[in-house]
């Protein structure tokens, strides 16, 4: 059964009995209606809510746990980025301008990451965890602590607007998620990340600048997280620095994980994150649904991650013999 | 010899000398700020992060990390409010069982990251998500306790004088770190601790109980996490779902700081204390001045926390050529 022996098929399983159940459950789910030239639907927001910020936010962080890493700032990056935008265009910015001045903050974080893993060699773990810290503290700064809401239809279409029938931050993320698959698995760079998750050093006899490949993946992951907080600033018409992206990074590590990209790194699948984004969001949208307040949310969220990681643990799969073991690349 | 020994004390120099030189900086910038009640309050108020930190301390020694502290913090309170609140329990009793329950998750923990080798990061992230989440299961909105018990506890304590009064948490807190000092540096599980955080493979091939070591200090962080839970009531008499977050990065800055090396092995649990009190004066000062912006608290705690782990690393390097 080589089928079963991928990576996608139990993150595709658990989304499948999720939305069987949702079908039985709560009935006009799978109801889709044209309206005024867009698709609406609860599968749509599923699609738009679970783009614009999981799913973004697991583009950047497979890549980086690909790379053995992992990036705690996102959450903190989306507030920055969100804050700087929202100022922008208060400031009398075209939309261009405030955006790009948001995902270039964002990506300069990013990279400012990179440099303390790659050139300074801090622990990932360690290294975005201050810039966690700090790059809230830098959103707080710049707002004041106070929310920053504007008036600019632009910046708001990107989250609300519709392209072709669908959100535009579906297109947009998943373009982006097209893309980069295409790029990373068309060229080396595909390689070269996983093969630096797998053996840094090894990878760098071989050749392969290792410190270049984290430094781009944690400037990737800080413009993922930027989109993603312009995104959520366009969608509520104002930047809160506080509450943007707030534990965010945790859903951004449940999509990679449940999707089936390994923690320990060297192997990636950004389809399975994709897969993973949709599941998490689902399943909180299911646990709403069935009037689970959005606070005890995390608790089943929290069992399903540690039960992904049991089934990826090495001690189980021993136990049930080969048949779970990965597919020798 | 003399060399090594103080290179190895240096990170904890530094650290005294960056706490003195704080608060020398606000006792010139700021009438009455060198004052015994401006330290006593600055104990009392980060009683709970001193005793979360000394767990996290031995966490971090056996090469581990724990995520999740803040989120038992925040559920222990709102147990404590709930069983003696609305079930009638006994406070005393009711504070035991708050341990014994943040000692139990931790052993949990510990025992899969053990058991099932996940990343801690992982599993206490996990366990940080389902400790929320079961707070604001217990009560989605903070509550207030009311109890003779705390009531009467809010008044005892040790008198220092001038109307001063040492109180039950910064006293629980003292005792706390003057225990994990003597459990690091004098028994056998600490010296398991710094083994195993030294060198997990080494430490088994030795014979050492590396599983047990583990489960046990995850076990006591968690215990620590509850108490520091315990104090917050005490200090505020309720309980809130919501309270302690970003706990755990506090608490993990305040034992970088002290000079306890993240990758484990080495550190002190006195460190860790003078880190409190260097966070708890950078809290202290801004209070103090009012005008400057909150947010530069969070700033200066990661500035803080990537200077000294820069310095360690200088140091490693040093020591290394």
């Amino acid at each position: 059964m080589k089928v079963l022996r991928s990576t996608l098929v139990w993150p595709l399983v658990a989304l499948v009995v999720l939305l069987v159940f949702n079908a039985v459950a709560s009935p006009g789910f799978f109801h889709v209606e044209w309206k005024d030239g867009r698709l609406f639907g609860t599968v749509v927001d599923v699609f738009n809510q679970g783009a614009r910020v999981p799913m973004l936010l697991a583009l950047g962080m497979t890549l980086v746990i690909a790379t053995g890493g992992v990036d705690l700032s996102v959450g903190s990056i989306m507030a920055v980025s969100g804050a700087v935008a929202a100022m922008q265009v208060n400031a009398g910015a075209p939309m261009v301008q405030a955006v790009g001045a948001g995902l270039g903050l964002a990506t300069l974080l990013g990279l400012v990451n990179g440099l303390l893993i790659a050139r300074v060699g801090l622990q990932p773990i360690i290294a975005t965890l201050v810039m966690m810290v700090a790059g809230r503290g830098l959103a707080m700064l710049l707002t004041g602590s106070q929310m920053v809401p504007f008036a600019n239809r632009s910046l708001t279409w990107l989250a609300n607007g519709s392209v072709g029938g669908l959100p535009v931050p579906v297109v947009l993320v998943l373009g982006l998620a097209v893309v980069t698959g295409w790029v990373l698995r068309r060229t080396a760079a595909g390689l070269f990340i996983e093969a630096t998750g797998d053996n840094e050093k090894a990878s760098r006899l071989a050749g392969i600048q290792t410190g270049g490949v984290r430094l781009a993946v944690y400037g990737f992951s800080g413009f993922c997280a930027g989109l993603s907080g312009v995104l959520e600033a366009a969608n509520i018409s104002a930047a809160d620095p506080a509450r943007i992206g707030d534990t965010r990074e945790l859903d951004a590590i449940f999509a990679v994980v449940a999707g089936g990209t390994a923690l320990t790194g060297g192997r990636f699948s950004l389809a399975g994150s994709v897969v993973g984004a949709l599941l998490l969001q689902t399943l909180t949208l299911t646990l709403y649904n069935q009037n689970v307040a959005p606070a005890v949310a995390p608790v089943p969220k929290a069992v399903v991650i540690l039960a992904v990681c049991l089934l990826h643990s090495p001690r189980l799969r021993a136990r049930f013999g080969k048949r779970t073991q990965p597919v020798a690349a | 010899m003399n060399r090594i020994f103080a290179s190895r004390l240096l990170p904890l120099m530094a650290t005294g000398l960056v706490l003195v030189a704080l608060f020398a900086a606000a006792g010139a910038g700021y009438e009455n700020f060198l004052s015994a009640r401006v330290v006593l309050n600055l104990f009392k108020d980060r009683a709970f992060l001193g005793v979360v930190a000394v767990g996290m301390t031995f966490v971090i020694l056996s090469g581990g990390i724990d995520l999740s502290v803040g989120a038992v913090m925040a559920f222990t309170t709102v147990f404590l409010a709930k069983v003696i609140g609305t079930m009638g329990w006994s406070a005393p009793v009711a504070m035991l069982a708050a341990v014994g329950i943040g000692v139990g998750f931790g052993m949990f923990q510990g025992w899969v990251i053990h058991f099932f080798r996940i990343p801690a990061f992982l599993v206490t992230l996990a366990g940080m998500f389902l400790a929320r989440g079961m707070a604001f299961v217990v009560s989605p909105r903070s509550v207030e306790i009311r109890s003779a018990f705390y009531d009467d506890l809010g008044e005892r304590g040790v008198p220092l004088g001038e109307g001063l009064l040492l109180t039950v948490g910064p006293l629980v807190y003292l005792v706390v770190v003057a225990a994990g000092m003597v459990v690091a540096h004098g028994t056998r599980f600490g010296r398991n601790v710094y083994a195993l955080g030294g060198n997990e493979a080494s430490a088994a091939l030795m014979g050492l109980p590396v599983g047990a070591t583990r489960v046990g200090v995850y076990a006591l962080c968690g215990g620590c996490a509850a108490l520091g839970g315990v104090i917050s009531t005490l200090a505020l008499s309720s309980g809130d779902p919501t309270r302690g977050t970003g706990l755990e990065l506090d608490a993990i800055a305040a034992a970088v700081i002290g000079g306890t090396v993240l990758t484990g092995g080495r550190g002190w649990v006195f460190g860790t204390f003078l880190g409190v009190l260097i966070l708890g004066t950078i809290k202290t000062i801004l209070d103090f001045d009012g005008s400057l912006d909150p947010a530069w608290l969070r700033i200066a705690s990661g500035g803080l926390l990537l200077g000294f782990i820069l310095l360690q690393k200088l140091i490693a390097r040093q020591s290394v050529s």
